[in-house]
């Protein structure tokens, strides 16, 4: 029998009632009386010198309040990045100023030059058009070779637009070269991970808010993590002390990741509120979104694997560049790191690893985070290069991965790339894929695609990820420039119902009903007794958001901690109602009773205590029944599964077409198997979305030619076929309290390279000798690798 | 988008001689115009809305060998209305775009438009259509001018559309991934033996007739009948979603395709 009610019940998403009614409170819905309202105006030019930016004739135009260009941002800090990289050579990182507005330098198309503040969001728009802005256009560098080699500087202070150039584990690289070397089979592959922007489908918005009165500045933000955005803006940009600073994200419609960091346009509405004494709100079009949200991805790698006579891998080597863009962005350097070179094992015992990534400067918006984040550009180039290894050995790729999976009783394992996983069962994941995804019978379905005229292929492969970020005094020696521990404050009301006020910030993921599950199982109420509070620096405690599928595993462990204090509490107070020993107090289903006694107190009859202590220890417990929690983990999670993906592609014309999808994830234990379902089938079409559609292109000049859905292009519902998802194989978590691993970016890391190893596999099945297709495998660029 | 001013009418008359004004711009549907306006792309000084006029709404299926539909009639009532009469013009119509756009966008619009990758234009040459307008008819054939031009004069406003329905018909979209406007779209018609094969999507003078796989198609109509052709890839679009070589190859795989299905 399913559950109905608490962990593993498959509640109904409350949030989803407003969601779809159209009763959400987005930032962009919120409106402050007087309020005023931006336009940036923003480089049409890849890289230039701003020889002058004149704004007399914009600054008289009708409603405009005042034109603000980079000198008013002189003695303002810039954008902080919050991870430091340090390279082979024991170098920090480069790290470039990242200004408000331009100072005196543009860099690439988007970046804010100038703002105008007017009464209506059409004068400010007015007046930026009337902006006379000098360009001395210098040339720009948009491939990250040419800007290796002989590109025009990005940042002239900086002398090279070499970021850093990391190696991991430098330690390894001599074995690795050796391992190599010695292997009866090498086999190479060269690809690119493209491009992408995020396009959640809330564009973003801010608005600064002060109150002279209280010189309280108030920043309402589409933001995964407000109180990081509190922080970093404060401390590093605008010198605003916290108790000064409230930061608020209320209903967010999607980040992917592009939510997280700190941009110009909420520092900027909340400076320029503190000096026009007005409310002053942004919000972005469509169109400015494609030039100033964060891109993801953009990474070139050379993978190398060796193998020996029977198949066993030996060695990897890879060699990346990773693009930051003209800016690095808040986490940008961590990505193509510690949350890429890390992930370089995958499921597979290989002994030895190095990974080296360059990270480069170009004339391109800021590259960071994006669902996954540098772990799917590790799944990319690991399973392609496995699935090519089979091919060129003569072996099934199914077989050869077996072969080489870390076994059950090897965990916890420690892989060559410092990462110790706590447990997991690879086998039991693929035994489940072939039987949901009938791999038995391929050949019949292949054979009657062929019958219609098509090319059939599968495609299969696993993946293994690193959430539930992040253990803080590790990822503070590798870098990070904060900790990544969680919070929750559990509020027991006088009557008995619950108020949870989390770090954590929910953007379409569902926590307002999965954390009331785990309470609500813990506490044996019912769950729409207890409510979550999210999203304002004033009324949570310190939390570090959500991003890194680290919700449920981080913020909802603080939770757990939270709640075990209060049944603590609430068992001393039921001891006391029962004139017992509160070690004598057992708890369950909302009833207190003394062990081996008819003696019960109901779980409102003790809350009602708390908050009325007529009757109450009042000499040795404090009244009330609140409780706040901050759990830093010990150790990442490490969700893993195994993909299949058949495609039919149209050898006339290169289309390609999913004609079936299954995923068999371990995610540990699962508090709501409809919301986790949810998450892998967003994650595949999200990958999907990658594999055949998406990317961000830029002209030689650094134009973005593909900035806008008519040549961007999303993944549509008709692109998606039905998905066989399952997460009965669950192997929990050791090492936090639910057992969970978190879901969010599985099925964005583990779909890309099962839908190539798919068509790559049509391909060959239809005779044509085609080793590797670049993403987005579009009809034109199928049928050109068929046509060569 | 910047201000403008906007007038209603009711009648061709009507709205041609606001069209007259300095600065006015006819709206159909605008599927292309609103985005334009929005974008500051374009800065009318006085927008026509055409909707308001009946006389330039619906279809008829006229002696039952033509469908003569008016220039104001969204893309939605064509498929609809013209579903059993002409399956191919419905079927092309239905597939514009999303639900949306099919019932804002209008015939009219898209022909006076003219993008190089509308569908309409490939029916109206395939088929030999005639574009009406307040002051006179024009064939289809004289109609389209190039890319976004047409030999519509400023101010003229297309109030019906003629689509004469052929004997057999086809229409083949390989529609471009983001906005699924066509890559490549052919318009197979024949009509007793005369074949008409209109490409739109691929050149960058606009939808054309491939006057070789009408000869050759005339004399069979078969996909065979034009194995042996190719058609030139110069002057073809090239693009992030095709080169002119892949458009070229489009156009005689979807012509085949749609020989065989109108066959």
């Amino acid at each position: 029998m399913p559950k109905d009610n608490g962990i593993g019940a498959s509640s109904k998403r409350r949030e989803d009632v407003r969601f779809l009614t159209g009763a959400g409170r987005y930032t962009d819905d919120l409106n402050i009386h007087g309020q005023a309202y931006v336009c940036f105006l923003r480089s049409d030019t890849a890289h230039a010198k701003l020889a002058s930016v004149e704004t007399d004739q914009a600054s008289a135009m009708p409603g405009v309040l005042r034109v603000f260009t980079g000198a008013d941002f002189e003695g303002v800090g810039g954008l902080p990045c919050g991870w430091q990289i340090t390279d082979r050579n024991g170098e920090p990182m480069k790290e470039p100023a990242h200004p408000i507005l331009a100072q005196g330098k543009v860099r690439h198309v988007g970046d804010p030059i100038a703002a105008v503040v007017a009464e209506t969001a059409a004068q400010a728009r007015d007046a930026a058009e009337a902006i006379l802005v000098d360009y001395d256009e210098m040339p720009a560098v948009v491939d990250m070779k040419s800007a290796l080699e002989s590109g025009p500087l990005v940042h002239e202070d900086a002398g090279t637009n070499l970021c850093f150039d990391w190696g991991f584990v430098e330690d390894n690289r001599e074995a690795v070269d050796k391992a190599l070397a010695a292997a009866h089979h090498v086999t190479t592959l060269k690809l690119t991970n493209n491009r992408l922007v995020a396009n959640p489908m809330e564009p973003r918005v801010a608005i600064g808010d002060y109150d002279a009165a209280t010189d309280v500045s108030t920043l309402y933000t589409t933001s995964q993590n407000p109180h990081v955005i509190r922080l970093l803006m404060g401390a590093f940009v605008l010198s605003i002390p916290e108790h000064k600073l409230r930061v608020v994200s209320p209903d967010v419609g999607g980040g992917f990741g592009s939510k997280i960091y700190h941009y110009a346009e909420e520092a900027f509405c909340t400076f320029a509120s503190r000096q026009l004494l007005r409310p002053v709100k942004w919000t972005a079009s469509r169109s400015e979104a494609f030039i100033s949200d964060a891109h993801g991805r953009d990474h070139v790698t050379k993978i190398e694997l060796g193998l020996d006579a029977e198949g066993n891998f030996l060695a990897i080597r890879t060699e990346t560049l990773a693009n930051m863009g003209a800016y690095l962005s808040t986490f940008a350097p961590a990505v193509p790191t510690y949350l890429h070179g890390t992930l370089m094992a995958g499921n597979y015992k290989t002994p030895q690893i190095y990974v080296n990534v360059k990270a480069v400067f170009t004339n391109t918006v800021p590259v960071d985070a994006y669902r996954g984040a540098g772990r799917p550009e590790a799944t990319f180039q690991l399973e392609r290069v496995i699935d090519k290894a089979a091919r060129e050995i003569g072996m099934d790729p199914i077989e050869l991965r077996r072969k080489n999976f870390i076994e059950k009783d090897q965990f916890p394992y420690t892989t060559p790339v410092a990462l110790q996983y706590d447990t997991g069962d690879y086998a039991a994941t693929m035994d489940k894929l072939e039987e949901i995804a009938d791999i038995a019978g391929f050949d019949a379905r292949a054979a009657e695609s062929k019958r219609n005229g098509k090319l059939r292929g599968l495609g299969v492969n696993c993946y293994i990820e690193a959430c539930g970020i992040a253990p803080s005094n590790l990822v503070g020696q590798l870098g990070a420039r904060a900790g990544l521990y969680e919070s929750a404050t559990v509020r027991v009301n006088a009557t008995g119902s619950v108020t949870v006020m989390t770090g954590s910030h929910s953007h379409g993921q569902g926590h307002e009903t999965t954390f009331p599950q785990v309470v609500s199982d813990m506490l044996g109420i019912a769950e729409d007794q207890i409510n979550i509070v999210h999203g304002d620096t004033a009324n949570t405690p310190m939390g570090m958001g959500t991003y890194g599928s680290r919700s449920i595993a981080v913020g909802g462990a603080a939770l757990v901690r939270a709640t075990e204090k209060i049944i603590s509490k609430a068992k001393k107070i039921a001891a006391h109602l029962m004139e017992s020993s509160a070690d004598d107090i057992e708890f369950a289903d909302g009833q207190f009773t003394v062990a081996g006694t008819d003696k019960s107190v109901a779980w409102g009859d003790v809350c009602l205590t708390a908050y009325v202590p007529h009757n109450y220890p009042l000499d040795e417990l404090e009244p009330g029944l609140e409780e706040t929690a901050f759990y830093d983990p010990a150790n990442f999670t490490f969700p893993a599964g195994a993909y299949a993906c058949e495609v039919e592609v149209d050898a006339e014309t290169g289309k390609v077409d999913i004609v079936a999808f299954a995923a068999a994830d371990d995610f540990g234990n699962v508090i709501n198997p409809m919301i986790v379902d949810g998450q892998v089938h967003g994650g595949i079409a999200q990958g999907a979305g990658q594999a055949l559609l998406e990317h961000a292109v830029y002209d030689e000049t650094g134009q973005i030619i593909s900035g806008s859905y008519m040549e961007y292009a999303m993944p549509r519902a008709d692109d998606i076929p039905d998905l066989i998802v399952d997460h009965s194989c669950q192997t929990p978590c050791t090492h936090n309290p639910l057992g969970v691993k978190g879901c969010g970016e599985a099925g964005a890391i583990g779909s890309p390279p099962t839908i190539v190893n798919a068509v790559v596999d049509a391909l060959r099945r239809g005779g044509y000798e085609v080793d590797h297709i670049d993403m987005p495998l579009t009809p034109y660029r199928v049928w050109e690798a068929i046509s060569r | 988008m910047y201000d403008f001013e906007f007038a209603r009418p009711t009648t061709v008359s009507e709205a041609a001689s606001a069209l007259a004004a300095e600065g006015a711009q006819a709206l159909g549907g605008g599927q292309t115009l609103i985005p334009s306006l929005k974008n500051r792309l374009a800065s009318p000084s006085l927008l026509v809305i055409l909707a308001g006029i009946d006389e330039m709404r619906g279809v008829d299926i006229d002696a039952g060998d033509s469908v003569v539909v008016g220039g104001a009639t969204t893309h939605a009532e064509v498929a609809s209305a013209a579903a059993d009469s002409f399956p191919a013009l419905a079927w092309l119509a239905g597939n514009i775009g999303d639900p949306a756009v099919r019932n804002r966008g209008t015939v009219g619009g898209s022909l006076a438009n003219n993008d190089p990758s509308a569908c309409y234009p490939a029916a109206a040459l395939a088929t030999g259509a005639t574009i009406a307008t307040n002051n006179r008819k024009i064939s289809a054939d004289d109609y389209f001018k190039g890319m976004f031009e047409s030999a519509l004069y400023e101010g003229e406003l297309i109030t019906k559309v003629r689509f004469p329905i052929p004997d057999a018909a086809n229409y083949q979209k390989f529609e471009q991934p983001a906005s699924r406007f066509a890559l490549v779209g052919v318009f197979v018609a024949r009509f007793g033996q005369e074949a008409r094969v209109a490409v739109t999507g691929a050149s960058e003078n606009g939808a054309f007739r491939w006057a070789e796989a009408e000869a050759a198609l005339s004399a069979d109509f078969s996909s065979g009948a034009i194995s042996d052709l190719s058609i030139s890839a110069d002057e073809m679009i090239r693009d992030l979603h095709g080169s002119s070589t892949y458009r070229a190859h489009l156009t005689k795989v979807l012509t085949a395709r749609a020989v065989d299905a109108a066959s």
